[in-house]
């Protein structure tokens, strides 16, 4: 099997569908693959770079494209390119399936087979394979360098010499693989980190990146089964709303991820929350390329509005290392589908067949749809799930009655004793009886850590039988019962020093 | 000399006084506490009896108990921490031994044999039922104390008609107890020997039918027995503090054990009676996949990549006394800023709370040691789970597979965390001999060699 990457033609696509790196990996997995010449540039690879990691150089993207069987591209084909293309061929590249119906049909018609690595089903297995999540970590990191960057103050705060400084505050707007990113990059530069999603079983996680997380006082969950939020309530909205124009009074750098797939990006900053921030405050918005989550977001342009925020929407691509994680991504896929060797495309793979969109001259989209993870029941389904439980009247009665069975047989049982025990007995019984309770009752509350200092304690006390010793040694030696009990107390004595000794010894090491 | 009634007080103080003592042990905070009742409680006792009226040979019990403080001295500072379950069984047969014994001299004391009528009866039965238990617990914990030190192979030992002729032979003690109940003087003397004989018997018999893994029942088990043989010699001598005393402990014992069965799902009976829980009714479910070995420095790397390490420690850490380089590894990863924490399963280990003692040995806090019901939830969210010579307490077979001898008995769950590491010395299965399905997770990576060389070997990659 032949893989070939060519240059990318899309303007400001720096990135490229292989390093050095991956293509020793592709070769390792039995591909011979070719480098269309320049393809690297932009992310500072050279052709003699890839030459080195043992890729064939084509000179035109004519030549790559009729020689190879597998086309590695970060940006879909063109329709140019479509044109080198031949029936069969396998492409792995974004495609936007969503927005793009025209794409397909032509992909389609060529008879080519288009993976869109953006439709990689979200699933465990495929997490080696996202690339929404790969390149989303990136956007993530580099939306806080790109915030810092425009904002012309310190991140983190800092006492100094020269007077104090306090910490900037970042707000994240959505908790996404890039929101989550955004605000393990500003915690560790130092900035105070408040975040907000509807979505809130990510609460927990953006607690555990050390963020606080801002909710509204409505419940709503906006989680759904694909992983992404559904769209709120007006209520909601409202609600959240007011809470950005709070925070937009105190933040100096908001950071927005909300991207629904296939969609706009909804609107969560508007022109009254820029008006509110401070001036010198910054906006990146990640999600410019899809409309923006900021109202007043120009994409791929930074540009300062009236009252001196700036609103950044165009990132840097960090291309060497994007190209790196999204070259691995496709390593991982093409491993799954079989490597060179048994290379074939499994229509009944879960992931193939989902990121397939177009296969054997047909469009495959939209594909079925598959939950991300297990989630956990609902709360309410649990309820109607459970078999009918006995009233609690009625299991308090049950109770009831096997407790006085109980008491008649062991008050029976007392009665038939006291008939034939001396009036000695009787008494030692009635220690004996309560004593059981008590032990019963103290030692139940032990902690579980404790317990091998409590058994070696209950072992000394055990030692208790050195009084049956006690009691029998007599003046005289050659006396049997003064032997017996001699050794009794003996080995008795042991018990006692070396119990307490060594449960000293152990409690002694226990500290908090 | 005093009185009676002073001396019923001093036992009653002390009877309090151990009551306060098992209550201390309840929290760390209040355990030492607790310790120091004990000891008063005992120190009132002693010196309360020898004080007592009518107490003859003073000078034979400080020999006894001078020479016995100095064993009992050297024995609680020599013994490793790791070999504290042998050390507890030990122990437990001289309570034993000492039951037998204050048994035996009862029979020989001149009052006895002054008794007549159903008072008579009474004392010889308490006498045979005291020297029974007293035999048992003896001869058990010999047989739990060379199991767990390795002299004796663990694996249960049963052969067919076992229960047959565990009744058998309580019957025939039953018809011993009644001819020697009705003998008069001393005659009685050939069937206390022959039950002696036989109890010893019935204790290494039921010790020897149970597996290693069963071991904390075991031993909490001959510690409620010491207990109840401690109370019996009450009975017989009409001793109240020893009868409170023995009631204690022989009940605060049996709870132990209950609690162990339970953290096995085994029915308390099941275990006694030897074998291991009920029989499997099908195959055990073939275990598919492949297993992938790490090598230390791997392993290092995962943990430097990692924010949240939960460790679980089984007995092979124990074995291999890797506390200390664990504790150093759990400095250094805290260090970095890692939540590390343990995972404690109620039986890791071969005695109940072994592997707290181990850690606290190394100084490990105990706010950092859960038990497996509160590891168990945050599993899912933790990164990296390091499985120290644990096996069965970690087998999800527990869970999924209803043919596993181990089903239904609770696990801590490692599978859940992102990566899981296994270390161990060789691919054998545990002591419950079953197949783990755990080591051919695709998330499972096992790390083979001695516990304490691994960790001391990825603690050099830590730096």
């Amino acid at each position: 099997m032949k893989v070939g990457i060519p240059v990318e033609l899309t303007e400001g696509e720096l990135r490229v569908g292989a390093t050095p790196k991956t293509v020793k990996r592709l070769i390792k997995q039995g591909f011979e693959v070719t480098v269309q010449s320049g393809a690297g540039q932009h992310a500072n690879i050279s052709d003699a770079n890839y030459a080195d990691a043992g890729a064939s150089i084509a000179d035109s993207a004519a030549q790559l494209y009729a020689d190879n069987d597998i086309i590695l591209k970060v940006q879909a084909v063109t329709d140019s390119e479509i044109e080198l293309m031949h029936k069969d061929q396998v492409t792995l590249s974004y495609l936007y399936p969503a927005q793009n119906p025209d794409l397909l049909q032509k992909l389609a018609d060529k008879g080519i087979n288009a993976i869109a690595m953006d439709a990689i089903p979200r699933i465990s297995r495929a997490q080696k394979m996202d690339v929404l999540s790969s390149m989303a970590n990136i956007a993530g990191y580099r939306s806080v360098i790109e915030g810092a960057n425009y904002f012309g103050r310190f991140l983190n705060g800092q006492i100094t010499a020269a007077g104090k400084v306090d910490p900037a505050k970042v707000l994240v707007i959505g908790a996404g693989v890039a929101g989550l990113a955004a605000i393990g990059t500003a915690r560790s530069l130092g900035a105070i980190v408040r975040a907000f999603d509807t979505r809130l079983e990510v609460a927990e996680q953006i607690e555990s990146m050390g963020a606080e997380f801002l909710s509204v006082e409505i419940e709503e969950d906006g989680s759904t089964d694909s992983g992404y939020s559904k769209v709120m309530s007006p209520a909601f909205i409202e609600a959240e709303m007011a809470l950005f124009k709070e925070q937009a009074k105190e933040v100096d750098i908001i950071i927005t991820t909300a991207q629904i797939p296939g969609r706009e990006a909804p609107k969560l900053v508007l022109d009254y929350h820029v008006a509110a921030m401070k001036p010198g405050s910054v906006i990146v918005d990640l999600a410019a390329s899809t409309g923006g989550n900021c109202v007043l977001t120009k994409n791929n342009e930074v540009y300062t509005t009236d009252n001196g925020v700036i609103i950044v929407g165009k990132l840097d691509q960090l291309p060497a290392q994007s190209s790196q994680l999204y070259g691995n991504n496709l390593c991982h896929l093409l491993d799954d589908m079989g490597k060179a060797e048994n290379f074939k495309i499994d229509m009944e793979d879960d992931v193939v067949s989902r990121a397939m969109v177009t296969h054997d001259g047909k469009i495959n989209w939209p594909p079925e749809p598959l939950p991300v993870s297990p989630q956990k029941p609902k709360s309410e389904a649990a309820v109607v799930e459970q078999p009918p439980q006995p009233s609690e009247a009625e299991i308090a009665r049950q109770k009831g009655i096997s407790m006085l069975i109980k008491l008649a047989v062991i008050g029976a049982f007392l009665y038939l004793l006291a008939l034939v025990a001396p009036p000695d007995f009787m008494q030692h019984f009635t220690v004996f009886v309560l004593s059981v309770f008590i032990g019963w009752q103290v030692i139940w509350n032990v902690s579980h850590s404790l317990h091998t200092p409590l058994m070696a304690v209950t072992n000394a006390i055990s030692g208790i039988i050195i009084i049956g010793g006690l009691l029998q040694t007599r003046d005289d030696m050659t006396n049997t019962m003064t032997i017996l009990a001699f050794v009794a107390i003996l080995v008795a004595s042991i018990n006692i020093v070396g119990g307490f000794l060594v449960t000293h010894r152990m409690l002694k090491m226990f500290r908090k | 000399m005093i009185s009676s009634q002073i001396q019923t007080a001093s036992y009653l103080f002390a009877g309090i006084l151990f009551i306060l003592s098992l209550g201390g042990l309840s929290s760390q905070e209040s355990a030492k506490r607790g310790v120091l009742y004990g000891i008063i409680g005992m120190a009132i006792a002693i010196l309360s009896t020898v004080l007592g009226e009518g107490v003859q040979g003073q000078i034979y019990i400080v020999i006894a108990i001078a020479i016995a403080s100095v064993i009992g001295l050297l024995l609680a500072r020599k013994v490793e921490m790791t070999s504290m379950p042998q050390l507890v069984a030990i122990l437990h047969s001289f309570v034993g031994l000492a039951a037998v014994l204050v048994g035996f001299g009862s029979y020989l004391d001149p009052v006895t044999q002054a008794m007549t009528g159903t008072a008579h009866t009474i004392h010889l039965v308490e006498v045979f039922i005291g020297v029974f238990i007293g035999g048992i617990t003896f001869t058990g914990s010999i047989i739990a104390w060379g199991k767990l030190e390795g002299k004796i192979r663990s694996k249960p030992l049963i052969y067919p008609g076992r229960h047959a002729v565990n009744i058998i032979l309580v019957i025939v003690c039953v018809v011993l107890g009644v001819l020697f109940s009705s003998a008069a003087g001393v005659e009685g003397m050939m069937h206390l020997y022959i039950m002696t004989a036989i109890s010893f018997f019935i204790g290494v018999m039921m010790v020897m039918a149970i597996g290693g893994a069963d071991m904390p029942v075991v031993v909490s088990m001959l510690n409620s027995y010491s207990g109840w043989a401690a109370a019996a010699a009450g009975f017989m001598l009409g001793n109240d503090l020893l009868i409170i005393t023995g009631a204690l402990v022989g009940s605060s014992g049996a709870i132990l054990s209950i609690i162990m069965c339970e953290a096995m799902n085994r029915s308390f009976l099941s275990v006694i009676f030897g074998g291991f829980g009920s029989a499997p009714t099908g195959e055990a479910m073939a275990v598919e996949g492949e297993v992938t070995a790490i090598v230390h420095d791997e392993v290092a790397e995962l943990l430097k990549n990692a924010k949240s390490v939960v460790i679980v420690p089984g007995y092979g850490m124990a074995v291999a006394k890797a506390q200390f380089p664990v504790h150093e590894m759990v400095n250094r990863l805290k260090k970095e800023g890692k939540e590390v924490r343990f995972g404690i399963h109620p039986v890791a280990g071969r005695l109940p709370g072994h592997m707290n003692v181990l850690l606290a040995e190394a100084n490990v806090p105990y706010d950092v040691v859960l038990e497996m019901d509160e590891i168990n939830d945050d599993l899912p969210q933790t990164d990296v789970v390091l499985v120290i010579g644990a096996n069965d307490i970690v087998n999800p077979g527990a869970q999924t597979d209803p043919n596993s001898p181990i089903y239904g008995m609770p696990v801590i769950e490692v599978w859940k965390a992102t990566d899981v590491i296994v270390m161990k010395r060789s691919m054998a299965t545990g002591y419950a001999g079953v197949q783990n399905p755990l080591f051919f997770k695709d998330n499972t990576n096992m790390l083979y060699g001695d516990a304490k060389a691994s960790v001391d070997k990825i603690n050099s990659y830590l730096d």
